[in-house]
């Protein structure tokens, strides 16, 4: 489980210039100092908003994700709905569905 | 006694981010509530505003996450946002270190805090000042508890730390506003994210306007998750202030749905004395 660590990318990405003109110069070197799987590199890189909001992410990150990569507000809504519908439901964390929850 | 103002008021986002898709008169209406409460709050003649708010990762994350955290800087900046998406300028706002210090001293004698001299404002501090202290020039000492996600403080500890602090700012020579700002129900950053339980929020208010602390602490985190979303965790910012002002009553200046701000937009006025 990486989530964390999709989470610390993005948290950063969002709070530390630095950080940002290493995503902008090279993702993939970035990327390679997080322990992320290849589902996640993916998610991160394209990116799949509705992916990473079905793998948990939390949205006062995502948002800031969305909107850095362009995705307008109801665009940013929709691709959460189209990665529920894509992908199932959220896997974990605070999105989880209450009719899903243990 | 240095508290001379309390008040709570909602935050999010989209208020002024998205001004231009809410219904006119629901959001023209708020906007005058604003209005209001900045004037209420320059009457007040405050040298200090202490803003309770809810932070959402722009400063701490999950690998060191504190309960409360009380700034101790000697200026803050914000917003973290894109100054287009949030549509507020990056701006400096003046801290009040000084005091700081000595609120934060008093209040460990009875809650564990953090402190930071170095904190980055979100919209969660931002919104509320781009209305009421537009022109940034009143010193600001933040607050933040953790509402995000668990483990979460427990309530009755977020009314306690709002007692202590009461307490802190009636040992202070200065004059203390504080302002707590969060949401009540709301599903921020979801597909749901517009959904808002209105009963759930007018009861809530009910109790905190009447300052019931049994029934305000006696929300359970599981049932106002399901009830009210996972933005509901942020009535911990509106529990501190009704431990501020014990035993006082407050007045609802506003309070309507308004969807594509993703909150049920709020706007409550409290006495600081039981006799007001």
């Amino acid at each position: 489980m990486s989530l964390y660590y999709v989470q610390k990318l993005l948290f950063q990405l969002n709070r530390d210039p630095s950080v940002r003109r290493r995503y902008d110069e090279n993702v993939e070197n970035l990327l390679a100092d997080y322990e992320l799987t290849e589902e996640e590199r993916r998610a991160i890189r394209e990116p799949d908003i509705g992916l990473l909001y079905v793998m948990g992410v939390n949205g006062q990150l995502l948002m800031h994700y969305a909107a850095m990569r362009g995705f307008e507000w109801n665009a940013y809504i929709d691709a959460m709905r189209e990665g529920e519908r894509k992908y199932g439901p959220v896997r974990v964390g605070l999105y989880t569905r209450a009719d899903q929850r243990p | 006694m240095s508290l001379v103002f309390a008040a709570v008021c909602s935050h999010a986002p989209g208020i002024t981010g998205r001004r231009e898709r809410a219904d006119p008169a629901l959001r023209d209406a708020f906007y005058a509530s604003y209005e209001r409460l900045r004037l209420a709050l320059e009457a007040s003649k405050p040298d200090v505003l202490v803003v309770v708010g809810a932070e959402h990762f722009a400063n701490f994350f999950m690998n060191n996450m504190p309960a409360i955290c009380v700034g101790m800087a000697e200026h803050y900046e914000g917003p973290i946002e894109d100054e287009a998406w949030l549509a507020i300028k990056h701006t400096r706002v003046p801290g009040a270190p000084g005091l700081s210090m000595r609120l934060i001293q008093e209040v460990m004698n009875d809650i564990d805090l953090a402190y930071a001299q170095e904190w980055k404002f979100d919209h969660g501090i931002m919104v509320p000042l781009s209305f009421l202290t537009p022109r940034y020039d009143l010193p600001v000492i933040p607050v933040n508890i953790n509402c995000q996600g668990p483990p979460l403080i427990p309530l009755k500890r977020c009314y306690q730390f709002g007692r202590a602090l009461r307490r802190a700012c009636d040992l202070a020579p200065e004059r203390i506003a504080v302002i707590g700002t969060g949401g009540i129900s709301h599903w921020p950053c979801t597909p749901d994210s517009g959904k808002i339980n209105e009963r759930w929020d007018r009861e809530f208010l009910d109790h905190f306007l009447n300052n019931r602390r049994g029934p305000l602490l006696a929300y359970d985190d599981e049932a106002t998750w399901r009830d009210a979303g996972q933005g509901g965790f942020e009535i911990r910012t509106f529990i501190a202030i009704a431990g501020a002002v014990e035993k006082c009553a407050g007045e609802l200046w506003y309070y309507a749905p308004i969807p594509i701000f993703a909150v049920g937009c709020t706007i409550a006025v409290m006495n600081v004395h039981p006799n007001y």
